[in-house]
């Protein structure tokens, strides 16, 4: 028993030794920013120190004011996201298996694809107000394409013999969809909603800059216009450590849900 | 009963290059007795997948008919299940979701589907392994949850296309033995493509010999080796090494026209 805590530990404080070697050169460049500003050779007013950054953090922190823009924003991401995961795999697997009615559908596609999220905003605005039905909308809108692309190359790409191994068997529609298509898929499915999360996540923060009242957009836009630069960088910081853990969680639910494009039984 | 019968069956592809037609199967007509072990053989690119695909329903010939069970076959069906040459398990499926695939199909309750898996499973000799995924087990057990596969919905053929190509020749020989007692266990239909003379001799009750493009029936070679085979008249019974000697010399000229088009094809490319 002993010896096993023990290798625990032992290991452990190797994955920790290892963490920090990966983030060292990170680490250097915190203290030498630090350093910089200590000495002048940095202006402090542009380039706010770490440790200011960082009591920035904690003050939003304690006055609970960061934790309720984080709620928003991710909030709102969560629903324009799942939004757009089930209508992209729907639609997707529809037009990659009806491909007569792709014809039709996919110059439509191919024409709002290209159109930045950022030029939605303004009509966003129009037709929803502001608040959070324009970031939905607008977070949809950078999550639908990766998602569908992947999905779609996803359903065209199932293997011949699986779906003549299908037939075969005589399996029904319902059966072959649900059983041969969407599992064959799901990997490239995964792979979308990995990358549409993150999209989804870098639109939230851009809708929340112009249409909203709340969320880590918002702050980070109130911030710059009291010009406080501490509290804009906090905001980012934030922002990107948020997206982080945002893609960590989908690698994770990637290993879950295909266990069988893994290795370790 | 069971019977397959195909009739006078042609096979048509149109080519790419200057429109040019392939004959891949030319006018072949043979019956499969139901509980009957047919072997395939012949060159490579001869038509012997395209006549199997043809049986099986995956595509039509472009003249002539395949009857089975007295219908004409126009779509595939679970009565004639195909074992595919890379097996054409789903990676995604455990072996017994693998297995029990064919039992959802037929409409099974769960209950019996369960049952049967486990039957199977017990059958090919895979127990302990039902949750392993395909990527995980060796080919001769992904050929063995091939075969409980398309047992278990009860089929009346089974048509396999070049079951045994991507094992080692000791799996090899060893999965022919197996196949064999499980045809006799179930006597059900087998019609086997291969392109290894020993095998269709120890395996079938005929062996077809098909002719190198276009395919055509070269001759139909019946096998008079009592059975149950024991595995050593591999190696030992005179007329296995008769068959051998026939099957070889007959299937040489077939082999050269492959190889001179083959060399022909380089030379031009």
């Amino acid at each position: 028993m002993r010896g096993i805590v023990v290798r625990r530990a032992y290991s452990a404080l190797v994955a920790l030794a290892r963490g920090i070697e990966q983030w060292s050169l990170v680490i250097l460049m915190i203290v030498l920013w630090e350093l910089g500003v200590r000495f002048a050779w940095i202006d402090g007013n542009l380039f706010p120190p770490p440790s200011k950054i960082f009591q920035a953090l904690i003050d939003l922190a304690k006055l609970g004011l960061l934790w309720k823009d984080i709620v928003a924003s991710v909030w709102r991401v969560v629903i324009g996201f799942l939004i757009a995961t089930v209508c992209a795999v729907s639609l997707a697997t529809l037009l990659a298996r009806w491909r007569r009615l792709a014809r039709y559908v996919m110059p439509i596609i191919e024409i709002i694809r290209p159109i930045s999220v950022i030029a939605w905003i303004p009509i966003a605005i129009l037709w929803f107000g502001l608040g959070d039905k324009p970031a939905w909308f607008i977070i949809f809108l950078g999550s639908f394409f990766p998602i569908f692309t992947n999905t779609y190359l996803g359903i065209r790409s199932v293997e011949p013999i699986h779906v003549q191994a299908a037939q075969c068997f005589g399996a029904g529609r319902l059966l072959f969809v649900r059983k041969v298509l969407l599992p064959s898929a799901l990997p490239y499915i995964l792979a979308g909603m990995r990358v549409g999360l993150g999209v989804g996540w870098m639109c939230v923060i851009a809708a929340e800059l112009i249409a909203a009242t709340s969320g880590l957009g918002y702050m980070i836009q109130t911030a710059r216009v009291l010009i406080e630069t501490e509290k804009v960088l906090a905001g980012m910081i934030t922002i990107g450590v948020i997206g982080l853990a945002m893609n960590h969680l989908m690698l994770l639910l990637e290993r879950k849900l295909t266990p069988w494009s893994h290795h370790a039984v | 009963m069971g019977d397959i019968l195909v009739r006078n069956v042609s096979k048509t592809f149109e080519g790419g290059a200057l429109h040019s037609k392939v004959v891949a199967v030319d006018n072949v007509s043979c019956e499969i007795a139901q509980g009957e072990f047919l072997c395939i053989i012949g060159p490579s690119g001869c038509g012997k997948t395209t006549l199997l695909h043809m049986l099986a329903g995956f595509t039509g010939p472009s003249s002539g008919e395949v009857v089975s069970d007295g219908k004409v076959v126009t779509q595939p069906g679970p009565e004639r299940i195909v074992m595919f040459q890379e097996y054409g398990l789903f990676p995604w499926m455990t072996v017994a979701e693998n297995i029990e695939f064919g039992l959802e199909a037929k409409g099974l309750p769960r209950e019996e589907r369960r049952s049967l898996v486990a039957h199977y499973v017990n059958l090919v000799g895979l127990t302990g392994f039902e949750n392993r995924y395909p990527r995980h087990i060796s080919g001769g057990m992904k050929q063995r949850v091939s075969i409980a596969r398309a047992l278990a919905p009860d089929p009346q053929a089974i048509l396999m296309d070049e079951p045994f190509a991507a094992l080692d020749s000791l799996t090899r020989d060893v999965m022919q033995e197996e196949i064999l007692s499980i045809w006799g266990a179930t006597k059900k239909t087998f019609v086997l493509i291969t392109h290894n003379i020993d095998e269709a001799i120890f395996l079938g009750d005929r062996v077809l010999v098909m002719t190198h493009r276009p395919g055509r029936i070269k001759e139909m070679l019946k096998i008079e080796l009592p059975r149950p085979r024991d595995a050593s008249i591999r190696s030992s019974d005179r007329q296995f090494l008769q068959y051998r000697e026939h099957l070889a010399n007959s299937l040489r000229k077939e082999v050269r026209s492959f190889v001179d088009e083959e060399s022909n094809a380089g030379h031009r490319g």
